[in-house]
């Protein structure tokens, strides 16, 4: 385990300043359950995306975005139980590099949302060496909040896909996202620039 | 079978195969994630072939899902290819996330366990797959005749598109030939 020199820092801390940074209209989607809450708690911006379901599908979704439009950096917020579900996916992200890819991984080792329960990965394994395993070379943990700043400074002008892992509290998410999904996907359209409203 | 066997190994305009993909060209369907099948090896090979398509694996086909769903929001259409067994891990993902944000999903579902299949376990799994496509009551078409293909994935493509909605399409054996035990 390489958590142990990284602090335990703060979901909604440290997504709001992800949020802060975002000067060229980023696209950030937000996995299913606390970290599209906190997404939504550090305010709504029409660039972000809001899962309801669906576990595990943050960084395949994003993956979309960014092939999609490859003008702009597409951010994508999981938990460590979701990314658990989908491994596989980091492979295709490592084959494909899209470089203006950023994945951040929320890793508390719990279930929080469903009762705090510990994830089978929790004691065991490193979310950031499967990463790199799965072939993302550029895969790091935060030391602490200042560290979690300048890693996102450096991903916004990578070469290749990035991923920072963030080792967090047990803490819930602080707001709750409104659950309209006709109405996410439409605005997230509008804020893509896909769109224009009727 | 001759026949069927004919329109899989032919490399003519008239294979399903090439029908599939002029459909998709047309269509301006450009990225196609897929979890592979040996009846659609013909299709996947042209289509990484061909310079139009950003065409790749994914590790499972709900990836490729999730994949489709966040270019179609970026404004860049994509089709998932995969199998019948495929499609027996999907129901979360549609009833999450497909459907309710209202997605032009395209799938394209070589169908196994019907017409000669070997395998206890895939005529099984085939079984499931109508009634989640019904249950949610998604659109989908099972294609059996090449001179029907066009007309089936040209407007399903287009249906899906204007109307919001995901579409399965299902190439059933009459069409690609299917896989044979003898194979």
């Amino acid at each position: 385990m390489n958590t142990r020199n990284t602090k335990v820092m703060n979901r909604f801390d440290v997504t709001s300043r992800l949020i802060a940074k975002l000067k060229h209209e980023e696209a950030v989607i937000g996995g299913i359950g606390n970290t599209n809450f906190d997404l939504w708690a550090a305010g709504h911006r029409p660039q972000n995306f809001y899962m309801l379901g669906s576990m595990g599908l943050a960084f395949p979704i994003a993956l979309g975005v960014a092939l999609a439009q490859p003008a702009r950096r597409v951010f994508a917020l999981e938990g460590d139980g979701s990314l658990l579900m989908q491994l596989g996916a980091l492979s295709t992200i490592a084959t494909l590099k899209p470089k203006n890819l950023i994945m951040i991984v929320m890793d508390n080792g719990i279930y929080q949302i469903t009762g705090a329960q510990p994830t089978p990965a929790a004691n065991v394994a490193d979310i950031v060496a499967i990463a790199a395993g799965s072939g993302l070379a550029n895969s790091t943990w935060a030391a602490d909040e200042e560290d979690f700043e300048r890693l996102v400074d450096e991903a916004m002008s990578a070469s290749e896909p990035s991923l920072i892992a963030v080792r967090i509290d047990d803490k819930p998410g602080v707001g709750t996202t409104r659950r309209d999904p006709v109405q996410i996907r439409e605005r997230f359209m509008h804020g893509l620039g896909v769109r224009e409203p009727l | 079978m001759a026949i069927a066997e004919q329109q899989t190994q032919g490399s003519s305009e008239r294979s399903w195969h090439s029908i599939v993909l002029q459909t998709l060209k047309r269509n301006e369907i450009s990225l196609i994630p897929y979890v592979p099948d040996r009846v659609l090896t013909p299709l996947i090979k042209n289509l990484h072939a061909d310079p139009f398509f950003t065409t790749f694996a994914t590790a499972r086909e709900e990836e490729a899902v999730g994949i489709v769903s966040g270019a179609w929001m970026g404004g860049r259409r994509a089709a998932v290819l995969m199998q019948t067994s495929g499609f027996a891990t999907l129901a979360n993902v549609l009833a999450s996330l497909a459907v309710p944000y209202q997605i032009p999903l395209i799938m394209f579902v070589s169908e196994r366990g019907t017409l000669g299949e070997f395998n206890y376990g895939q005529s099984l799994v085939c079984r499931t797959m109508r009634p989640v496509l019904d249950s949610l009551a998604l659109e989908h078409h099972t294609i059996t005749r090449l001179d029907e293909l066009e007309f089936i994935a040209d407007r399903s493509i287009k249906q899906a598109v204007t109307t919001q909605a995901p579409v399965a399409l299902i190439l059933n054996p009459l069409l690609t030939g299917g896989k044979t035990f003898d194979k």
